[in-house]
């Protein structure tokens, strides 16, 4: 009998603090399993961001910084400038990437740093409780849009993989998501690939990740996942926006 | 090593490149717009990184992923700019980052004007950022002193793993004098200097026995933990305390009738003063802080002769550091301020009026 | 002989690889784990096929999967 899936090597043994059906924990391991895949668990390290994922410095097995509030992508632009030998990704949510971080997040992608980005959006503020994200879609309700997100008033979410598939330098763009085993297996292949393009010091990624925030959307897991799927996915497209080493534009 | 004649913000960046900074992040603002421009050209010469940052947040969290990666970096700005990166700072000082940010000063608040002033003390000994923390500032008078603060600076914020301030004005910015630079750094000591930092930075790692797992963070949400990290902070400050401060003594001496505190450019203008009142038989001294942070308590306080019956504080602002001077003279003396705000500059005649009328 | 485990000290009872296992063989145990969590487990180990899907989906990294 040999083991055929266990927790990887990447992953520290603390138990994730995420809550009771957030995929979060999926996101991480998909980046933990590319890691070991493509040997860089001695070179790489990753950024927390402000948000649920903030103590994600705890959950990865390699050196890890935390950084400010959507400073992320700044954070590792020094870091991979400093130690070129080192391999970074950043972490991020939608608050920390797409509110309070969009000039960071445009800027490196746009000097096509050598970095991987993970976006994990789920149309919610979830660490904070449950605020409008810059993806909130229209006329949902949040606590800080309790009558509805009302798009006069509070402008329309913010698709960012088409945002930032008009800036040039970025070699690999892709929306995914997590709302099914299927949708899993299909969102580890662009995790990988973007790990192997980081190995391969082939230019910026991004991989944007549709997920669920099961307490503050106050729906249970499994129908988080349908409800993302109903009302996320026709919004946010899971695509191939560019993959330069297949050719895609 | 010769002399050259060079201006405050190219001689700050000659100098940071010979003590080895290879990482350069900043964003231009007026008056230190020659120094980004100096490290654009001069980076790339010794195979050093230089970014002009999206903005000065963006570059001040450049700094801090590289200071996390154990490199000499540095950033610079101006005082609207500097708020900017309080935020970054205050995260440095908590992650205990070593990160050089040099501020050129200009007439504020807000946009203020584009002419020199000294009215960010405040923000630099006083927080600036938020939290418990202390950033080291140091205050040069001269080009040449601007120039080796910059190695100094390196040094201390390695030495110590805090951020470090170059408290400058736009004065010294422009202005040219001749400057001797230290030997420059070889590329050896360049890279031992990184190995230092390998205990604690981001760096490879290995399996085994050695495996490391580096954080670079400055958040504790257990409050016990986070307490304990503070105190230790408090610790190191304490360290610093006893060990990094620096004055001038100016024609300190018994004979003192007046004490004159003052820093950087301010200073240079109370030195001619206190040189022309002189030849008129008058005696003033004066304390010229070099260490705003660590603050030389002891040195105001020793200078206080016994015929000093004054004690004159100038600064270019609305009188900053003069609460620091009156904790150091704690009601011994009274202690009187001018100062000049606007980016405008006293003159010495200026200083001499308002010392005449002391006596 | 396939298996899955469960890490009782991972899981919280999220219910994803119940839904997800294609047998049906997961169910929530009658026990608590520490952080008082019906933890799943599987009751039918010999339908296992080693599909992975419960791996896949699982959040916490809870399950280990043998063939």
């Amino acid at each position: 009998m040999e083991t055929i899936a266990s927790r990887p090597l990447s992953l520290t043994k603390t138990p994730f603090h995420y809550c009771p059906g957030c995929l979060h924990g999926v996101a991480h391991r998909l980046i933990a399993e590319a890691v070991d895949e493509n040997g860089l668990r001695n070179v790489m390290t990753g950024i927390a961001p402000v948000g649920c994922s903030v103590f994600a410095y705890k959950f990865f097995d390699f050196d890890m910084a935390e950084a400010a509030h959507g400073r992320a992508p700044a954070v590792a632009t020094g870091i991979k400038r400093a130690r070129p030998e080192m391999h970074v990704f950043t972490y991020q949510g939608d608050g920390d990437l797409a509110a309070i971080g969009t000039a960071e997040i445009i800027h490196a992608a746009n000097r096509g740093e050598h970095i991987s980005v993970f976006f994990v959006n789920n149309a919610i503020y979830g660490m904070t409780g449950g605020q409008m994200a810059p993806t909130t879609l229209p006329e949902m309700k949040t606590t800080t849009s309790p009558y509805g997100r009302k798009v006069d008033d509070m402008g329309h979410p913010i698709r960012m993989c088409e945002l930032m598939a008009t800036l040039v330098a970025p070699y690999y763009i892709e929306r995914v998501s997590l709302l099914s085993p299927a949708d899993i297996i299909k969102a580890k292949k662009a995790v990988a690939k973007a790990i192997k393009y980081n190995k391969e010091e082939r230019g910026f990624t991004f991989v944007e990740i549709i997920s669920t925030c099961p307490t503050n959307w106050g729906i249970d897991p499994i129908k988080a996942r349908d409800w993302a799927k109903d009302n996320m996915l026709p919004f946010f497209k899971p695509n191939c926006f560019r993959d330069r080493g297949e050719g895609v534009e | 090593m010769s002399k050259v004649l060079m201006k405050g913000n190219e001689a700050v960046a000659e100098a940071a490149i010979r003590a080895g900074c290879r990482l350069y992040f900043a964003y231009p603002i007026t008056p230190q717009s020659e120094l980004i421009e100096y490290m654009a050209k001069m980076m790339p010469k010794v195979g050093g990184t230089f970014i002009q940052a999206e903005s000065e947040v963006a570059a001040i969290n450049m700094v801090y992923g590289a200071a996390g990666a154990g490199k000499r970096v540095m950033t610079s700005s101006s005082s609207p700019g500097i708020s900017l990166k309080m935020e970054g700072i205050s995260y440095c000082a908590g992650a205990q980052l070593p990160a050089v940010i040099v501020n050129v000063q200009r007439g504020g608040p807000g946009l203020g004007d584009i002419q020199p002033a000294q009215a960010d003390y405040f923000q630099a000994t006083k927080g600036g950022g938020h939290g418990d923390y202390r950033l080291i500032v140091l205050a040069p008078s001269t080009v040449q002193e601007f120039a080796d603060m910059a190695a100094d600076a390196l040094d201390l914020a390695y030495k110590y793993r805090n951020p470090v301030m170059i408290l400058s004005d736009g004065m010294l910015g422009q202005m040219m004098e001749p400057v001797e630079f230290r030997p420059a750094k070889t590329e050896e000591e360049v890279q031992e200097l990184a190995k230092q930092h390998e205990n604690w930075c981001i760096c490879p790692n290995e399996d085994g026995v050695n495996r490391h797992h580096h954080e670079i963070n400055s958040l504790e949400i257990d409050p016990l933990v986070l307490e304990k990290h503070v105190n230790n902070l408090f610790v190191k400050y304490a360290e610093i305390e006893q060990h990094e401060v620096r004055c001038e003594e100016y024609n300190i001496n018994g004979d003192n009738e007046i004490l004159c505190v003052a820093f950087g450019t301010a200073s240079r203008i109370v030195k001619s003063a206190i040189n022309d009142l002189k030849t008129e038989g008058k005696s003033v001294g004066l304390i010229r802080p070099i260490t705003l942070w660590p603050y030389p308590y002891e040195c105001v306080a020793r200078a206080l002769h016994k015929n000093v019956r004054q004690v004159y504080v100038f600064e270019l602002n609305k009188g900053q550091m003069l609460d620091d001077v009156k904790i150091a003279v704690a009601g011994r003396c009274d202690v009187k301020f001018w100062g000049k705000v606007g980016g405008i500059i006293f003159t010495p005649g200026e200083i001499k009026e308002k010392l005449l009328e002391c006596f | 002989m396939p298996r899955m485990t469960v890490d009782p000290t991972y899981c919280k009872g999220c219910g994803l690889c119940i839904a997800a296992c294609p047998k049906k063989i997961i169910r929530f145990s009658d026990n608590i784990n520490a952080k008082g969590y019906h933890y799943a487990e599987c009751f039918n180990q010999d339908s296992c096929i080693a599909c992975k899907m419960c791996y896949v989906t699982c959040p916490d990294v809870a399950i280990t999967i043998e063939k």
